[in-house]
């Protein structure tokens, strides 16, 4: 059979933002995928030598559009890492109810987008309408929908009061409801099943060789969850990281679902736990020398490298994002696979495009 | 940082590489830091069980840097980046986009390199 080059993207359907993989198919099955970047590059690290470390907050929430509230968390605890500041336990606890939130609305975006990678769309818009309660919340409690700035170098900029949390809670509960009378189609349906089992498979090791981070780690089998590093609140809250082994589609799937109630479950607990108290702390020093700092995004482990000379100006920005760590895995798991199952694998890693290009 | 981090030399890249790989680190990223206009700073990240461990190659920014690629398959993302942004070399890369991965071919600036590197546009 020759062989036949199909370009898939950058614009496509499926596809919410722009990335090109040049498939090479025999009949209809892929032998070889060279994927292709570039599309939205912004040279965002660029700006520390333009925009002081404070203005640099506003600057990495714009690096994602969907974790904006998690890129700001890094840089401002790398920071705080390099200055040596104490975080209030209050703004800690804050820190760690909207990071959880921002968590629930990309799996809740996810899920639905996944549904729609294979024709699902009734679950996806049933799917998107949960999301929109995740979406009032942050509104209400941080001003925007999407893009909230609630994090400061020191601490964070809002509060929330008591009614909040309250309200909060009960939105959850809501969500959560909701969400429990579609797992049914999400786990058991017929075509769900059909589109997801089985299809692009990484195996533990493929994942740990290919440096694998977050959802898609865990779904095959690697039990890594940065949060287990403690930041923010973390240390004073229980939780285990979701893992399956099946390393599919629909593993991935399972996890991302398990891991919206996990989430509800981390807040429900922080609630109760969010101590009076400051804010945030007064920054007077300039940050000087390198920090690595990591945490826990959505789509896997985020990582900042920052360089400071004692200005207020860093010397240097470097962001791994997670997709950038999960592209790799396209290499291994579009191979083999039906061309009609591109758009279901490559959603399958939450592809976040902007984001990895920054 | 806290964490350990070994200096190395270019012949050191490929063998330490593979050692800390037999240790059973996961590759995390490479990162690059301009020191001033002769030399480049490049930071090789690498995690165990929450643990990170680095090391840093300090090379004049034309001399070609060997590729970790063969070793860890996912660096080739990273390793193209840096030669599209800062206008570096890696000697070795399996699946190398000479400098198209981020750029179009006619672009022959990095634009996150501050001092120039080959031809600039007129």
């Amino acid at each position: 059979m020759p062989k036949t080059i199909i370009p898939f993207g950058p614009q496509h359907p499926v596809l919410p933002e722009p990335v090109h993989l040049k498939l090479t198919v025999e009949d209809e099955v892929i032998r070889e995928v060279v994927p292709a970047f570039g599309f939205v590059h912004r040279g965002l690290e660029k700006l520390v030598a333009i925009r002081d470390m404070h203005q640099m907050v506003q600057v990495v929430e714009r690096v994602c559009g969907i974790c904006s509230m998690i890129h700001a968390m890094c840089f401002c605890q790398g920071i705080e890492e390099m200055l040596g500041l104490e975080v209030p336990r209050r703004a800690r606890f804050l820190r760690v109810i909207w990071s959880e939130l921002h968590r629930i609305h990309s799996h809740l975006l996810w899920l639905g987008l996944f549904a729609d990678s294979f024709g699902f769309e009734s679950l996806f818009m049933q799917l998107w309408k949960i999301r929109e309660k995740i979406l009032d919340i942050h509104e209400a409690t941080a001003g925007n929908r999407i893009i909230i700035s609630v994090n400061v170098i020191g601490g964070v900029r809002r509060d929330l009061e008591p009614e909040q949390m309250q309200w909060i809670k009960s939105g959850l509960t809501e969500v959560e409801r909701e969400l429990k009378a579609l797992e049914n189609t999400l786990l058991n349906d017929y075509t769900v099943k059909k589109r997801t089992v089985g299809k692009g498979i990484v195996n533990q090791n493929q994942a740990y060789e290919l440096g694998l981070v977050g959802p898609t780690a865990r779904a095959s089998g690697i039990a890594q969850d940065m949060r287990l590093l403690k930041y923010a609140a973390f240390d004073e809250l229980d939780f285990q990281p979701v893992v399956e082994r099946d390393g599919d589609g629909y593993a991935r799937l399972k996890v991302r679902l398990r891991e919206v109630h996990q989430s509800i479950d981390l807040i429900r607990q922080a609630i109760p736990k969010v101590p009076e108290g400051e804010l945030s702390v007064k920054v007077k020093e300039k940050p000087e020398g390198e920090m690595v700092t990591r945490v826990e995004q959505p789509r896997g482990e985020l990582v900042y490298y920052l360089k400071g000379k004692g200005e207020k100006f860093l010397d240097r920005l470097r962001i791994r994002t997670p997709t950038f760590a999960n592209l790799p895995a396209l290499v291994v798991m579009l191979p083999g696979m039906h061309l009609s199952d591109v758009p279901m694998i490559v959603l399958s890693i939450d592809p976040c495009v902007s984001c990895t290009e920054r | 940082m806290q964490d350990p981090i070994v200096s190395i030399t270019p012949e050191q890249v490929v063998g330490e590489t593979a050692r800390i790989k037999a240790e059973g680190y996961r590759f995390v990223t490479l990162s690059c830091v301009e020191n001033d206009e002769a030399m480049v700073d490049i930071l090789y990240h690498f995690d165990r069980n929450y643990q990170m461990t680095h090391l840093r190659l300090t090379v004049p920014r034309d001399q070609p840097i060997p590729s970790i690629t063969p070793v860890y398959l996912a660096a080739f993302l990273v390793e193209n980046e840096i030669q599209d942004l800062f206008g570096l070399r890696f000697e070795g890369l399996p699946i190398d986009y000479h400098r198209t991965f981020y750029l179009e071919e006619e672009v022959r600036e990095a634009p996150l390199c501050t001092y120039a590197v080959g031809e600039i546009k007129k």
